[in-house]
């Protein structure tokens, strides 16, 4: 038999999960307009991890997004990152700077590196966050729906 | 002048419902502070937010007309329609299971209240 004793809550959290990862796309790429970027866009998508393992618990979590993936995540992010600063100067220009990627129009250039800059801190901070409630999820036993 | 009356009865209608939502937030903030158990103020700070949170929605849309600003306000009045009376569901669900009942000597009345503990 089902326990139904957590329904309003799933069904709520199965509504809300999607719009919380729009929401994180929407912060991410609108970043450059608007208040927003990485960390924030970040932040909010672990929100949507987090926010759907609270509810259903860290198995059904973890198979969405097992931990081994997380971990290479925050550390492509990473790679991504220093792979722009890096293929920069291998373009003969300072580290990090985004007029090498059009130097017909430097301003373009700037629009593409912190695109991808943005785009390796969201990853990151997304896996990291992903990765502490991971890490305090797995400590103790779950409760079962049975002790409520 | 039609424009000028339009105009006027926009921000007449608006003005209007942002001092109404915000009279419901007051009484549930005084409700919150005054009522005298968990599960009355429960009842104080969740019913009159939607309420209050809906009429400021609305008069913040018709100050900013059909334009993005609204659109916005849209989503953001059904975000909060469905997580509000969701969280105050998890914290009365919680308080619920964790043991707390309501009291039942309210007015001289005992019994008020039936035991949640019986099987039915």
């Amino acid at each position: 038999m089902i326990n139904h004793h957590h329904l309003i809550l799933r069904v709520v959290t199965k509504l809300l999960v999607g719009a919380i990862i729009l929401f994180a796309f929407y912060v991410q790429f609108h970043g450059d307009f608007s208040p927003g970027g990485g960390f924030q866009a970040g932040v909010l998508m672990a929100a949507a991890f987090i926010i759907y393992g609270l509810v259903f618990g860290l198995d059904k979590t973890q198979e969405v997004l097992p931990p081994w993936v997380v971990h290479k995540l925050s550390a492509l992010g990473v790679l991504i990152y220093s792979g722009t600063g890096v293929w920069s100067m291998m373009l003969g220009y300072p580290f990090l700077d985004y007029g090498a990627f059009d130097p017909g129009h430097p301003s373009h250039g700037q629009h593409t590196g912190i695109l991808a800059v943005e785009a390796g801190v969201g990853l990151t901070v997304a896996a990291v966050m992903v990765t502490i409630y991971y890490g305090f999820g797995a400590r103790y036993p779950h409760i079962s729906d049975e002790d409520w | 002048m039609a424009e000028l009356v339009y105009d006027w009865v926009i921000l007449l209608a608006s003005w209007g419902l942002i001092l109404g939502g915000s009279a419901f937030v007051m009484i549930g903030a005084f409700g919150m502070l005054r009522f005298p158990d968990f599960w009355s103020r429960l009842h104080a700070a969740s019913v009159s937010e939607s309420a209050g949170m809906l009429l400021l929605i609305a008069g913040m849309a018709l100050q900013s007309g059909w334009t993005l600003v609204t659109f916005k306000l849209v989503f953001i009045a059904l975000l909060v329609f469905i997580t509000g009376p969701t969280s105050t569901h998890a914290v009365a669900n919680a308080a619920l299971v964790s043991g707390l009942r309501p009291r039942d000597d309210v007015d001289g009345v005992e019994g008020a209240f039936p035991d949640l503990e019986a099987e039915p």
